[in-house]
């Protein structure tokens, strides 16, 4: 696994804050962290988007940088996404390091051509001699009844494409230091952020009271600066009866749903999915035998296919069943039927009972 | 669900819609063709206002149409850059020289050297005379058809055949279609497929130098088929919310390959009033007027450098020759307009002028374009040792997964030994270079 643009990765400070208690953030105050982080310690970073400026961004990630750093480094733009990623193309041309947002992931196509064709193209067309060392930043998933522009899970549109890294955080923690890094490397990276966890990490039981990140270990973020390397899988839980592959929200979840049955199992939270931690996904499918996908995205030439063919090339002989992949159904998101469509504990334990059954 | 469209009777009498697809005056075989509707006014009638104005009062100029040089060969009025006799004949060696080179690589494509090209014949002016109005290190992103801005920067005439050739010296490692250049070093951006994307990329740029309170400012390029991209409208949009430091250059040279510039809208408005909605500063311009597009061009990078304003200019021009070597003008429009066009040539202008002035003659002119040619031929065959498309394999298999990424992920690695093998397979006793 290549990850020498991070081996320099800090090391986390304590995650204390001054009078000794766990200094606990929501991810949108990790992710509002990390760019405040990245801004004071490199002013050519600058972030900008719908909403962004003054306002601090429909979601409050970028509170309170533009009083910090000024409005040439934190500004509203002009609602046209394909600006939005032009402009940070060329300002990247320049030498900045741009960190454009996308309101909501559902946004993105107009700015489609200029990720795809531009950004992931001009390292490669150029020879290196032009790059786009942009971070776009865009909320993503369901479930806050946002109807079906509002709650798509486009993943797959990046992943399929060369030159251009897919990052999604499942956690406050992971949140700050999975975009730091994105934002110090070289390469372009759609950082797409589970806004269904952004104040909590829900379980995938929508009729059960709401929880919030306070009382989760991975809420515990320290002050300052610290990456986490893209391309680098984490393992949240381990057990002997199962792999499960997901990411976002997703974990969540999966994790939930588990406990619930009180099944032992590797939970791998992706992290990155382009540049992927195959090693960890193949060392732990080869140890349990059995691998389920879990993601929130249509289930047609989503991510999931690409896991699961890879893990059916390189894991055929370890595995005792077929793989199984829990994903949202091939429909646009449903406003009222948002539950219904949703991937939860329900699809999750069938798909569970019938890979263990085999 | 019935199949097609629902009609409604149409019980009121009211009238009957019809569609208007626009269509050009002339196609192949038209008997005559006239351009006498073309308005083209006197050269010099055209006011100047001062560069840091009110884009209002640009606005007039719109639908005008900016001309320095007359019909008697001579520079006239409030637009007369006053260019000194030795940077017209600079101006005029960079036109000999970007029109010896488009002949001999345009013949090199028809020979199998290379798969494309695209000539610019005719509109010279608009990447020659407009560069040499910015400064060197200003930032230009350009369309396909700006070689004169690279020729005009001195960039060597090897690298863009090694490009154009794919071959083995070509800095870009074969991976671009001919003609899509890139020189950091040149200030000239990576030239993209894919039309009117590097319009905004220029605005961002721009926005750029100014948040870093640089003095250097972006200029951009694109066709005005082009101009009816999304693109476009988020570039012009950008640009005069943010005030940016750039112009943006719109070359309407009539045609888009087969789609006369009524498929942007020209049929309705100027490209250049575009500027007007926007409330950008416009101007409109002889495109074939060397001298009109070098003062046009410098009065925009002197607004832009003073932090007075974006400005958009319609160079107002004709594609002398077809879109590319893949494209035959004319199964789709009269051979005559070429000569018919009423602006002349750039280049046979600029030398009457030079003449004029007595700073220039005819022999001299002969002698320039031999030299030009022969300067051509000398770096064809030059780069051709570095070999041409399509005999033998010019760069390594690996080069193929470089630059995909700034390191080399695993899938790429895995992809990449893949190749080798694949390699080594079809050529046990080593690729043919």
């Amino acid at each position: 696994m290549s990850d020498t643009a991070n081996k320099a990765a800090d090391k986390p400070k304590q995650g204390r804050d001054a009078t000794g208690e766990d200094r606990r953030l929501n991810m949108i105050e990790a992710i509002n962290d990390a760019l405040d982080v990245s801004m004071e310690k490199d002013d050519n970073v600058v972030v900008f988007g719908e909403d962004v400026g003054y306002f601090g961004g429909v979601f409050r990630c970028t509170a309170g940088l533009q009083e910090k750093y000024g409005k040439s480094r934190a500004f509203d733009t002009p609602i046209s996404e394909c600006g939005i990623v032009a402009a940070a193309i060329g300002m990247g041309a320049y030498g900045l390091r741009p960190v454009p947002e996308i309101q909501f992931a559902d946004y993105i196509y107009p700015g489609y051509d200029q990720i795809i064709s531009e950004a992931a193209r001009l390292r490669y067309r150029s020879a290196g001699e032009f790059t786009a060392p942009i971070t776009i930043r865009s909320p993503f998933g369901g479930g806050i009844f946002g109807g079906q522009t509002h709650s798509q899970s486009p993943e797959s549109l990046f992943t399929h494409a060369s030159g251009i890294k897919t990052v999604i955080p499942a956690t406050p923690y992971d949140a700050k230091g999975l975009l730091i890094a994105a934002i110090e490397d070289n390469d372009p990276v759609i950082f797409f952020e589970p806004k269904r966890i952004y104040n909590g990490p829900f379980d995938g039981f929508f009729d059960r009271p709401v929880k919030n990140w306070k009382t989760h270990p991975d809420s515990v973020v320290p002050e300052g600066h610290y990456r986490i390397p893209l391309g680098k899988a984490r393992l949240v839980t381990e057990g002997d009866q199962l792999t499960v592959l997901t990411y976002g929200t997703m974990v969540h979840v999966a994790k939930a749903v588990l406990e619930e049955k009180g099944i032992e199992a590797d939970i791998l939270d992706l992290r990155t999915l382009v540049p992927l931690d195959m090693e960890a996904v193949e060392k732990s499918v080869k140890k349990t035998g059995k691998c389920m996908i879990v993601h929130e995205a249509t289930r047609t030439s989503g991510f999931g296919a690409e896991l699961s063919a890879l893990v059916q090339e390189r894991c055929f002989y370890h595995l005792e069943a077929p793989i199984a992949r829990v994903t949202g159904f091939d429909t646009p998101y449903p406003h009222s039927l948002e539950w219904a469509y949703f991937p939860g504990p329900v699809r999750i334990g069938a798909a569970l009972d019938k890979l263990l059954s085999e | 669900m019935a199949n097609g469209p629902e009609r409604t009777a149409n019980r009121d009498n009211k009238p009957q819609l019809s569609l208007h697809v626009p269509e050009p005056n002339y196609r192949p075989g038209a008997e005559e063709v006239d351009f006498s509707a073309i308005e083209v006014p006197e050269a010099g009638a055209q006011p100047r206002p001062d560069e840091a104005c009110e884009p209002e009062e640009t606005h007039g100029l719109c639908t005008d149409l900016i001309r320095v040089l007359g019909d008697d060969n001579r520079a006239h009025g409030p637009w007369d850059p006053k260019l000194e006799p030795e940077l017209l004949r600079e101006m005029l060696h960079h036109f000999a020289l970007v029109r010896a080179f488009d002949e001999r690589m345009f013949r090199g494509q028809r020979q199998g050297k290379t798969s494309f090209y695209m000539k610019c014949t005719g509109e010279e002016a608009t990447s020659i005379s407009t560069s040499m109005a910015l400064q060197p290190d200003d930032m230009v992103f350009p369309s396909y058809r700006q070689q004169g801005v690279l020729i005009a920067r001195g960039y060597p005439l090897i690298e863009m055949i090694n490009q154009i050739y794919s071959n083995s010296g070509d800095k870009l490692k074969g991976r671009q279609l001919p003609i899509m250049y890139s020189s950091r070093e040149h200030s000239f951006f990576s030239i993209s497929g894919n039309l009117a994307t590097q319009t905004p990329q220029a605005v961002g740029w721009a926005m750029a130098s100014a948040i870093k309170n640089d003095t250097r400012i972006a200029a951009t390029w694109v066709g005005e088929g082009s101009t009816a991209e999304g693109d476009f409208h988020a570039a012009c949009t950008f640009a005069s919310v943010y005030q940016a430091p750039v112009i943006l250059n719109v070359i309407n040279n009539q045609w888009a390959i087969s789609s006369f510039s009524g498929f942007a809208g020209g049929e309705q408005a100027t490209f250049a009033s575009r500027a007007i909605g926007y409330g950008l500063a416009g101007l409109r311009v002889d495109g074939n007027d060397p001298l009109a597009c070098y003062a046009a061009e410098k009065w925009a990078a002197d607004r832009a450098r003073t932090n007075s304003g974006p400005t958009l200019i319609e160079f107002f021009t004709y594609r002398a020759e077809g879109h590319s070597t893949s494209d035959d003008p004319s199964g789709y429009r009269s051979a005559q307009e070429r000569d018919a066009w009423p602006l002349g040539d750039p280049v046979v202008r600029l030398k009457n002028h030079l003449i004029e002035l007595g700073e220039w003659d005819e022999e001299r002119q002969a002698e320039m374009d031999l030299k030009a040619a022969e300067k051509v031929k000398k770096d064809t065959k030059e780069a051709e040792k570095n070999g041409i498309l399509g005999h033998g394999m010019h760069q390594p298999f690996h080069t193929m997964f470089e630059d995909v990424f700034e390191d080399e992920p695993w899938h790429l690695k895995e992809q990449n030994e893949q190749s080798q093998r694949e390699r080594d397979t079809k050529y046990p006793d080593g690729v043919p270079h």
